[in-house]
């Protein structure tokens, strides 16, 4: 490690933060350039679009760190200025704003950017994304009481704007394309509960796909469906998933997978000096051997804290391959859904607690007889002991039966 | 060690649980972090910086100052 005298980190979101922080944690002393290409410091993102859209929290609420913590880490902090280029052979990142970084290991934390429709391509008054602080306060602008909001994507973010929206008065419809929107998360029996949900609050559910987003006097007007009939609205919310924030790395030599993310190896590595963590890498997932991409918050943190630990091993070290059990959790309509590994590739559903209908259940989602997943509403501790069973893929039912379980079986250390 | 929680902030992951079962809990309705032990003994304070770490919503402060008995 004492050849190790300069590092950048490449985003500044929670993975770039997680990485750099890890990095001192474990003793680099080095110099350290974290480069973001947004104007704040590390901030995060889920809150987006539940407290901060519904106006609960201010942004400064938002901040991962405070200006304390952060100065301690004694970065080389360059904020509001992308990274436009990175030259491996000579271990340089080149900056948008003309200067370069020299380093010897690269972090790459860049997390993706939201898909957006034709005819809304270009910035466009009343078309949105949520994907930054700024995308969120300029959608909460727009929602007032009566604002016809049309939210285009069946997945968590669209599910979630739409909860949030509604309850400040908006009308919504929520154009899926799915016709159990959320079932390839959560799984169907989840899914149906969320959906059940959504409309008993008033949302209104249209199954279609959106092909473009109508215009009229320079505004969003609403979406032409790809069956050509169209749904008006005041404004416009594309959620209809994102793309790997890679295209500056074009003709650097990182490897990238077929959907752009950057290709890491089971260390997260991407070749030599060059590291990858968050919503922007895939790796090969040991449990099922496919590579894999998550735009999950706990793998952001997660994974940066691998990548970190691992680029500190140097060459001869002992790496250790990445082998998370994903979490994520989501918010809407004042309950919160917490699910391990897989839920939505499950092909049997089996309750440990609770029951869906009274929104309080710990389920554990097998895929040929084993567990691949778990899923609850308000059963943290149940939820939590099903969580080994997904780190083993273990069949089920259980030998020990997890429900009776007093201590959790989980090590004491994660990843 | 003074470890601070922010209820409101915690997501309800669980890795503190993970990390640092002795010093962390959670509400069983919601899954928020319950702090069991503000002032850990040493042996639990690299579990704690841990637990502190990989919380995903920030929501554990660690004073690390050197406790005055
Ligand atoms: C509205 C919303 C709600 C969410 N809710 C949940 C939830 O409830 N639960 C959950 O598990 N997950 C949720 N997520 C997902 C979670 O926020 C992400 O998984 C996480 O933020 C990924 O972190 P990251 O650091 O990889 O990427 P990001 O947070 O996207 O950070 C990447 C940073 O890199 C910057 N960047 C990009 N290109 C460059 C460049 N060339 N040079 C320099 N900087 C660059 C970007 O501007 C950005 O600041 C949500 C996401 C959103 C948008």
């Amino acid at each position: 490690m004492t050849a190790l005298r300069e590092v950048a980190v490449v985003g500044a979101g929670a993975a770039g933060l997680h990485a750099a922080e890890a990095l001192r944690r474990a003793g680099y002393d080095g110099r350290l350039t974290l480069i973001g290409a947004e104007d704040e410091p590390p901030y995060d993102r889920p809150p987006l679009s539940k407290h901060l859209l519904d106006g609960q929290w201010q942004p400064d609420r938002l901040a991962l760190r405070s200006p304390d913590a952060l100065a301690e880490l004694r970065l080389d902090l360059r904020l509001g200025v992308p990274a436009e280029r990175l030259d491996r052979q000579a271990r340089t990142v080149h900056l948008a704003d003309g200067h370069q970084v020299r380093c010897q290991a690269v972090v790459l934390a860049t997390g993706v950017r939201p898909r957006r429709l034709p005819g809304a391509e270009a910035p466009l008054p009343g078309a949105h994304v949520l994907r930054t602080l700024a995308d969120a306060l300029a959608l909460r602008e727009e929602l007032r009481p009566g604002t016809r909001l049309l939210v285009a994507g069946g997945g968590l973010l669209g599910a979630e704007a739409a909860a949030t929206a509604v309850g400040l008065g908006a009308e919504v419809v929520w154009l899926v394309s799915a016709a159990a929107p959320l079932a390839a998360v959560l799984g169907a029996e989840t899914a149906a509960l969320l959906t059940g949900l959504h409309r008993e609050h008033g949302v209104r559910i249209h199954r279609g796909t959106a092909a473009a987003v109508v215009r009229r006097r320079g505004r969003a007007a609403g979406v032409r469906l790809a069956d050509g009939s169209e749904l008006a609205a005041d404004a416009v919310l594309m959620a209809i998933g994102s793309e790997p924030a890679t295209e500056w790395l074009a003709g650097s030599g990182v490897p990238l997978d077929a959907g752009g993310g950057v290709a890491c190896d089971a260390h997260c590595a991407a070749g030599p000096g060059v590291w990858a963590a968050g919503d922007a890498a895939s790796w090969p997932d040991p449990r099922t051997g496919r590579r894999r991409r998550l735009e999950q918050r706990t793998n952001a943190t997660e994974q940066a804290l691998h990548a970190a630990r691992n680029l500190l091993a140097g060459p001869d070290g002992a790496r250790q391959a990445y082998a998370p059990v994903p979490y994520l959790w989501t918010d809407q309509y004042g309950l919160r859904i917490q699910a391990f590994g897989s839920p939505g590739t499950a092909d049997r559903f089996e309750l440990v607690d609770g029951s869906p209908a009274d929104h309080r259940f710990a389920a554990a989602c097998l895929h040929r007889g084993r567990v691949t997943g778990a899923v609850g509403i308000a059963c943290a501790r149940a939820l939590r002991q099903l969580r080994a069973q997904v780190a083993a893929h273990a069949p089920w039912p259980p030998a020990d039966p997890v429900t009776r379980q007093t201590a959790d079986h989980a090590p004491a250390r994660l990843s | 060690m003074l470890v601070q929680i922010d209820q409101e902030k915690c997501c309800g992951a669980g890795h503190c649980v993970l990390a640092a079962p002795d010093v962390f809990d959670q509400r069983d309705e919601d899954g928020i972090v319950v702090l069991l032990d503000a002032r850990p003994p040493a042996e639990l304070h690299q579990a704690v910086q841990d637990a502190a770490a990989v919380c995903p919503a920030a929501a554990i402060q660690l004073d690390q100052a050197p406790d005055r008995a």
